[in-house]
């Protein structure tokens, strides 16, 4: 079946999703005293950590207005991103009995992967907006494209979950690689640091860093919701508006590529498996 | 395509790549960029050679086939699981998509949850479902054990579970994978009765089976497969009485006997095993040719079961048959006929030839797997370890 928007809508493909999408939920869970609270706490642990780590003793973004709430915006971002791509790279390889089974669309999996990153995100977004009120952030009309910026991520990963999890089918590797790879763009990208302390000592760095489709989101999300005066965005690193398209650019080839590998690949999923 | 046929195959081949362990990795993959003589890293298994055949709309077709004949791969490509290599299957309608029973059934989940779930594999909607709940319970005669979770169910719960939610799938055609092999004899009539009514229905549906009695009852028409070729097609009762010739092996030991000729070391001695049973007894022919003079020889024949231990053995030098030592001449073949008493259960079984110097200083020959069969004895349920059929033998060398 063709990756088409109107097959996904598809009544029958929608209850599989949702199956599979509620499945998942009751299972990752399942045997953990505290359960669905995990999802919330574990963001909120690390955040503890990075607070303590970067801001309390290595003082970064010092003197930046609401850096805390950056950083845990920033941290629930990059866990959702990372989650994600995860999943639904193994979705394929952990739903294999289905797929040597029954003839269903194979990208629903991959979808469902990704799925329940997303809700765990939204719940992480709604402690992380109880907490920049508590930090009394002003929200500006901005605020209003937030939403849109979540979407380009969402689709941005579901494109490299999309890739990944046609790969993994024949080449385990690349969760590995995946792995390492994730763990360096995870310096590569200002969460942990704010862009500033980069562009202070070195402006080309910064440029390089703002390249990336990821920084680019991360940015422009905070400082959609908490303000320019505490975020850099893009358009403030780039005097050249075409530098300033690049980002966006890469996600339109991602997603082009990775549509084009799985659409091309997927014949042969149930026999490689 | 003609409007009465179901499903309509063409001239079906598929093969796979079988990677071999540890070579599919990326260590292969650097390893292979600097050899010359790259590893392949699989073989190529054909397992479809050209599959022709037409399911009427209606029909209740039988695949029948050994295990690995490829009767699984030919219903993955009927169900779209598969792409064929070559040839083409057209589907006149729509397909259930399930080759086997409780395919998604998770065994952490109750086995509510898990109705729920394969009733969206199935395409139904959680309304549908709901509507449908406790009919499909009432069937599997799960009532009080829908809220424990699966992996609690034993294996003959978990396919009357999965059974009640296949039978309700709406669609044209039916594919339906070895349903009886599990299940009590009070769910194996269930299951024949749910084949009658669908059979009254006039729906299309294709069994694949080993039952042959199910083949002979429901079927109007049935495909033998072997070795990934077409055996014989059509009708039920000679593809049933075909399949259980094939499984007997009565097939290949009619055929010339080059399969089984041995060529063998230095003494230059070929043996070749022939078989035919019958109801009441087994019948050996074994015949064997030196091209060098096997002074003071004793041959061997040794019957093993698969499980390697050796159930019946039979020497030239016991005191029940020739007493002594033979030899065996240049060029002159030695032919022993051996009958035996049919006593043996069920199971497959293959044939050791073993020829030595009485004092055991020279092994002259030995012959392992030289013929392998399989007996069909439902009744006897003897399970000691050595037999000791009724044995007559004749024994000449020209």
């Amino acid at each position: 079946m063709p990756l088409k928007i109107s097959n996904v809508l598809k009544q029958r493909n929608m209850v599989l999703l949702r199956e599979l999408v509620i499945t998942d939920f009751k299972l990752r869970y399942q045997g953990s005293f505290l359960g669905y609270l995990w999802s919330l706490l574990k963001p909120l642990m690390l955040f503890a950590i990075m607070y303590v780590v970067f801001v309390h003793f290595l003082r970064f973004g010092n003197g930046i207005p609401h850096y805390p709430v950056t950083l845990l915006l920033g941290i629930v971002m990059w866990t959702f991103f990372s989650e994600a791509t995860n999943q639904g790279m193994q979705a394929l390889i952990v739903r294999g009995d289905l797929l040597r089974k029954i003839n269903f669309p194979k990208y629903i999996l991959v979808i469902s992967g990704t799925i329940s990153a997303l809700i765990n995100f939204v719940l992480n977004l709604i402690v992380v907006l109880i907490f920049m009120i508590f930090d009394k952030v002003n929200f500006g009309w901005s605020a209003l494209l937030f939403p849109l910026t979540i979407l380009i991520l969402y689709a941005f990963s579901l494109a490299i979950a999309f890739f990944l999890a046609a790969v993994n089918v024949k080449f385990r590797d690349i969760g590995h690689i995946w792995e390492v790879f994730l763990q360096g763009l995870f310096y590569a990208t200002p969460i942990i640091y704010p862009l500033q302390m980069v562009i202070e000592k070195n402006v080309a760095a910064g440029h390089v860093l703002m390249l990336s489709p990821i920084a680019t989101l991360f940015q422009n999300a905070r400082a959609q919701l908490v303000g320019t005066q505490s975020v850099v965005t893009p358009d403030q690193v780039f005097s050249n508006p075409l530098w300033l398209l690049m980002p966006y650019i890469i996600i339109v080839l991602v997603i082009i590529l990775s549509t084009w590998y799985f659409r091309k690949s997927q014949s042969k999923f149930a026999e490689m498996v | 395509m003609n409007k009465e046929v179901a499903i309509s195959v063409k001239d079906l081949y598929k093969s796979f790549r079988l990677p071999h362990e540890q070579h599919s990795g990326l260590k292969q993959f650097i390893v292979n960029i600097f050899r010359r003589n790259r590893v392949k890293g699989y073989e190529d298994q054909r397992v479809l050679k050209g599959l022709s055949f037409d399911v009427k709309k209606g029909d209740f077709f039988g695949v029948v086939g050994r295990n690995g004949s490829g009767k699984s791969t030919l219903l993955k490509l009927l169900a779209g699981i598969y792409t064929p290599d070559r040839g083409s299957i057209s589907v006149n309608g729509t397909l259930v998509p399930f080759i086997e029973l409780g395919v998604g059934f998770n065994p952490e989940l109750t086995g509510r949850e898990n109705v729920y779930l394969n009733g969206a594999l199935l395409g139904f909607s959680h309304k549908q479902m709901d509507a449908m709940y406790d009919q499909i319970v009432e069937f599997a005669e799960l009532e009080r054990f829908m809220d424990q979770k699966l992996k609690n169910y034993s294996s003959g719960m978990q396919v009357r579970l999965a059974f009640s939610i296949a039978i309700r799938a709406e669609s044209d055609i039916l594919v339906l994978d070895e349903v009886l092999a599990v299940g009590d004899d009070a769910f194996q009539r269930k299951c024949y009765a749910y084949f009658a009514e669908l059979k009254r229905k006039k729906k299309t549906v294709i069994l694949v089976t080993h039952g042959m009695d199910a083949v002979q009852q429901f079927c109007n028409k049935a495909l033998l497969i072997d070795a990934g070729k077409i055996v014989e097609y059509g009708n039920p009762s000679k593809v049933a009485g075909k399949y259980l010739e094939l499984n007997n092996n009565v097939l290949d030991s009619t055929k010339t006997s080059d399969s089984h000729l041995m060529e063998a070391n230095d003494w230059g001695v070929v043996a070749d095993v022939q078989h035919e049973i019958k109801n009441d007894k087994v019948i050996f022919n074994i015949e064997i040719k030196a091209r060098q003079q096997l002074d003071e020889a004793v041959v061997a024949f040794l019957l093993n079961r698969d499980t390697g231990e050796t159930v019946y053995r039979w020497t030239t030098d016991s005191k029940s048959t020739l007493g002594k030592a033979v030899t065996i001449k240049k060029d002159k073949p030695l032919r022993i006929c051996l009958e035996l008493e049919n006593i043996f259960p069920d199971g497959e079984f293959d044939v050791q030839l073993v020829i030595k110097k009485i004092d055991r200083s020279i092994n002259y020959a030995l012959f392992n797997r030289i013929l392998t069969f399989r007996m069909i004895n439902p009744d006897i349920q003897k399970r000691s370890s050595h037999w000791k059929p009724k044995e007559t033998f004749t024994y000449e060398q020209y």
